[in-house]
């Protein structure tokens, strides 16, 4: 038969309140902190343009990309790869991405089965990579701000925080990301941070002999991708999702997903 | 009523342990990731520990690109730039330069007649047409590889330096 005082009330009331307003307070004095830090604001955005028509789905990029980010070689999973696309003319459709495209595509074998060539109505090849989202799903459902988006616009894992939940990898509308099968922590393409920086081009770019990629910064009116994507006719893949994704198509197909 | 604890007793014990423990958890971040800030204050998508923005910076290049061949390999790479090959990256066939030639000393290279299949293999939907070239449009050299000397060493008879037929 406990009576609850008044006084009681009031102790844990404020206490409740103290307690509250303690790791706000934490996160606000960060946060103050950090403001000064970030006086040299970027003026760079990384966007990327990919050509599918005149992607040949010879997987230079992949394997690059591959060896680049010391991703073992015989796991199938991959930070970019290419789909192959074939129409057929009975209407059905055949995607297939063999090894990610990693060794290429020699044979008309999607799946293992050949196609007779009279069957094909259009065939194309996709290559996909990160959308480095201005607005980045994945970095949303992170539990523990291990990813992010930094102020040039790539979307970074922090390989150290990272614990490994998965939480990103569902929430990614494209399936870019994947669990690193070594390090066990999220995988993602990220523009080839370290190159860029440097003033590289992404290993991807670099290895395409096809000018189906590139990369450049929104921000800078005289990129020539800037201008491409500012003028030409170029797309998005899912926009839908609201994620505003950065990585602009030209040339893609209906059937594209 | 002697001896018993009073349930505004049980919520203070409990308020003060969850305060402890949330203090604890703030305090032990800003000693573990003292750098953890939100970018243009933006905590929704640029919340990070500023300190892995560098560490990215940091990892390793591997393929060094065309200019880093250059310096030593001048003859092979005007020979390339000259060719209908011209924008075919040296690390494509070669592998990563990484730091070469100190370590590997010697690149690997890739022979295999799956190497040029890779783009001159004869697909129905692959495009015919190349235009990446200064001197314009050309066509891609598509073949065959169940005809056109199956199961030989594309090298035997190509130099794809040049591009050409020896």
């Amino acid at each position: 038969m406990n009576k609850h005082s008044r006084r009681d009330f009031l102790k844990a009331g404020i206490i409740t309140i103290a307690g509250m307003s303690l790791p706000l307070g934490a996160i606000e004095f960060l946060a103050s902190e950090a403001k000064a830090d970030i006086a040299k604001q970027s003026n760079i955005r990384w966007i990327f343009l990919v050509d599918s028509t005149k992607c040949i789905g010879c997987g230079m990029c992949v394997k690059a990309c591959q060896i680049e980010n010391e991703l073992p070689y015989h796991i199938n999973l991959a930070r970019t790869w290419i789909e192959r696309y074939i129409i057929k003319k009975d209407g059905k459709m055949i995607v297939d991405s063999p090894k990610q495209g990693r060794d290429g595509f020699i044979r008309n074998n999607p799946l293992g089965i050949e196609v007779p060539n009279v069957d094909i109505a259009k065939g194309m090849f996709v290559p996909k990579l990160c959308n480095q989202c201005d607005r980045p799903l994945c970095v949303e459902v992170c539990p523990v701000g291990a990813t992010y988006k930094t102020s040039d616009g790539v979307v970074l894992v922090d390989r150290k925080w990272c614990i490994g939940c998965s939480a990103c990898i569902s929430n990614c509308p494209y399936s870019i990301r994947f669990i690193h099968p070594i390090l066990h922590v999220a995988e993602k393409c990220n523009f080839c941070y370290h190159r860029i920086t440097r003033g590289l081009q992404p290993a991807c770019v670099d290895a395409c002999a096809f000018g189906a990629r590139k990369i450049g910064n929104i921000h800078n009116p005289d990129d020539p991708v800037t201008k491409i994507v500012k003028t030409n006719r170029v797309t998005v893949l899912s926009p839908g999702y609201n994620s505003k994704p950065q990585v602009y198509y030209i040339g893609l197909s209906h059937e594209v997903k | 009523m002697k001896g018993q604890i009073g349930l505004g007793k049980i919520l203070i014990a409990l308020v003060l342990i969850t305060i402890i423990g949330v203090a604890g958890i703030v305090g032990a971040r800003m000693i573990i990731a003292p750098s953890f800030k939100a970018a243009n204050n933006d905590y929704r998508y640029q919340w990070h520990r500023f300190a892995n923005q560098q560490e990215w910076k940091d990892f390793k290049v591997k393929y060094r690109g065309n200019s880093y061949c250059m310096d030593c390999h001048a003859n092979e790479f005007k020979q390339v730039e000259a060719s209908l090959h011209a924008k075919v990256s040296c690390e494509s066939c070669h592998g990563p330069a990484i730091d070469h030639p100190d370590n590997p000393t010697k690149l690997a290279i890739d022979k295999g007649r799956g190497l040029c299949l890779r783009c001159h293999s004869d697909l129905p939907y692959r495009p015919t047409q190349y235009s990446e070239l200064p001197k314009g449009d050309i066509k891609l050299k598509l073949i065959d590889p169940d005809n056109h000397n199956p199961e030989m060493e594309c090298i035997a008879c190509h130099n794809p330096h040049k591009a050409n037929i020896k």
